[in-house]
């Protein structure tokens, strides 16, 4: 699978740091994704993943460190920027406007790619009509392609659990995004749901959008994963394709505790 | 003349007034959970600018048809309250953002206190006529009387809160309102911009109270620099009534506050003996907030309360 990254850098961080009052949370962390590949996070529970998740879409500033994206400066930049300039993400518990139906869910992400203002909402000119026309059109097909069109004009709370997941991914993908990152997408499913899940990946992978995903299944993540990296206590320690990393004995130490020798 | 008909048109009309005021209490409660208590200021600015307008305008022999006159006065108070309502936020409101929330209400009485100064400083604290350039003759309706300046209040009112209902459901703007009530850090990564989303509703809920101080001014023919605080006091009320953060439950309470008013007052001599007049009416309203209070906190509307306490 690794053929499918064609070794364009995509985004590139390094030297990251981020503490919280006494606590490192990351601490000189360096990655880079290639485009088009399915890049895997993993460690052990409160490793840093979630607070690297934060870092790069912009809930966090890091406090030092360089991070680019498509060689854009991106560094302590708010939200708003950082999705407008290609990245959208999902939650680990998830996040949706629960008191929105599931289309207007994906509406508001179309947000960052439409222009539309104050004025367009009062004077309902036909350039903003044609413009919501837009987005509605673009919120449906997305709901399609995720597989929960049925589901459009229900409640996000009413939702099952796995068609809140695929919902969160819509509306991360209204973004428009380049890098998808997906935060333990696959919580709490059944093997049906996730195998599922591991196919609308494939999809929004073949359809060009670069994967960063945080999971705990070990198995779904060394058959899906171009390359993995490992976090534990806010460091990097290991990367490489699902192999190398699986046999790595920082790894297995990091998961299991060490060898007795 | 039948005195009940009769009370629930005048409640009718004053609830309409309270509802409009409401839902600028309700809209940044919803976005913020903050109670600007400078809206009632807002509501009295937007009076006392149109007044002044109007005279400035007729004053210098400009020749215009009353109603056209008074919407002339409009033109030039509401877009200086929306300037008003922008300016609160970023003043007194951003900064304390991530304050704890006594801070930004503390700082809301503040600048309530500063509008009404200075409004004192330019009107002097003497009640104004509002001129009487709108229509107003009287209609017989199921024994009671109802003018046209009250048929002018309500469908105004209404259509004004209509306009606003389609704008929140309908639109970009009022989803990214929506959004950021429900979640400001997920839509802020949607590209929501939080700050201008916030400003905005500042801005929107300000041209309503500039209205709705008109509505006051006009319906009692007069207005006056202290006169925010007690309309303002109202229609938070009837906010509360409905269930804060709860648009649809800005318009409900603010309707039946006017009328619980108006009817209550109506009767409340006859009852008393003739002990207490009509103009003890202002206590239905603070009895209905006490009430409402103890045996309903989340309002007629409202949901989630315990959440953020």
């Amino acid at each position: 699978m690794a053929n499918q990254a064609n070794g364009e850098v995509l985004l590139e961080i390094s030297g990251i740091h981020k503490r919280f009052g006494g606590l490192h949370a990351l601490s000189d962390v360096a990655l880079s994704i290639n485009k088009g590949e399915i890049y895997g996070l993993i460690g052990p529970n409160g490793a840093g993943k979630t607070t690297l998740f934060n870092v790069l879409t912009g809930l966090y500033q890091p406090d030092e460190g360089k991070f680019t994206f498509k060689g854009i400066d991106l560094f302590r930049k708010k939200p708003n920027v950082v999705v407008e300039s290609g990245i959208a993400r999902t939650f680990q518990n998830i996040r949706l406007f629960h008191n929105m139906t599931a289309l207007e869910n994906v509406m508001v992400g179309r947000h960052v790619r439409t222009r539309a203002n104050v004025l367009g909402a009062v004077f309902r000119d036909p350039k903003t009509r044609a413009e919501e026309a837009g987005i509605h059109e673009r919120a449906q097909s997305l709901l399609d392609y995720v597989g929960i069109r049925k589901h459009g004009g229900e409640f996000a709370k009413n939702l099952s659990y796995g068609d809140q997941r695929r919902l969160e991914i819509a509306r991360a993908l209204a973004t428009d995004p380049q890098l998808l990152a997906l935060d333990e997408p696959a919580a709490g499913m059944n093997p049906k749901e996730t195998d599922d899940l591991k196919k609308l990946m494939e999809k929004i992978r073949n359809d060009g959008v670069t994967i960063l995903l945080i999971e705990h299944d070990v198995k779904l993540m060394m058959g899906l994963c171009d390359r993995i990296a490992v976090l534990d206590y806010g460091k990097k320690i290991a990367e490489g394709v699902p192999e190398e990393v699986k046999n790595n004995p920082r790894v297995i130490e990091a998961y299991l505790g060490a060898s007795p020798d | 003349m039948d005195i009940f008909i009769q009370q629930l048109i005048n409640g009718l009309v004053v609830g309409s007034i309270y509802a409009l005021i409401a839902l600028g209490y309700t809209m940044v409660y919803g976005i913020l959970q903050l109670i600007n208590f400078a809206h009632g200021e807002i509501v009295m600015m937007g009076a006392m600018i149109t007044i002044s307008a109007v005279s400035i305008l007729s004053g210098s022999g400009v020749n215009l048809p009353g109603p056209l006159l008074v919407v002339a006065g409009l033109l030039v108070s509401i877009p200086i309250t929306m300037l008003l309502g922008f300016t609160i936020e970023r003043v007194a409101y951003r900064p304390l953002r991530k304050a704890p929330r006594l801070a930004p209400l503390i700082t809301a009485i503040g600048i309530s206190i500063v509008l009404q100064q200075v409004a004192v400083l330019i009107w002097k604290n003497n009640p104004r006529s509002f001129p009487d350039l709108l229509p107003h003759a009287s209609h017989d309706f199921m024994g009671a009387v109802i003018t046209d300046l009250q048929i002018l209040i309500v469908v105004l009112a209404l259509v004004v809160m209509g306009g606003l209902l389609i704008m929140v459901e309908k639109t970009k703007l009022g989803r990214a309102m929506r959004a950021v009530s429900m979640n400001q850090s997920v839509a802020s990564l949607m590209g929501v911009n939080i700050n201008y989303v916030i400003s905005m509703t500042f801005v929107i809920g300000s041209a309503l109270g500039a209205v709705a101080g008109v509505m006051v001014g006009a319906n009692y023919g007069l207005a006056y620099p202290t006169m925010g605080f007690m309309i303002g006091l109202k229609a938070f009320t009837a906010a509360v009534l409905g269930g804060i953060g709860n648009l649809a439950g800005a318009v409900a309470g603010g309707l039946l506050l006017g009328i619980i008013e108006s009817v209550g007052a109506g009767y409340l001599g006859p009852i008393t003996g003739g002990v207490l007049g009509s103009h003890y009416q202002d206590i239905f309203a603070f009895m209905v907030l006490i009430l409402v209070l103890v045996f309903r906190p989340s309002g007629l509307l409202g949901e989630r309360v315990a959440e953020r306490a």
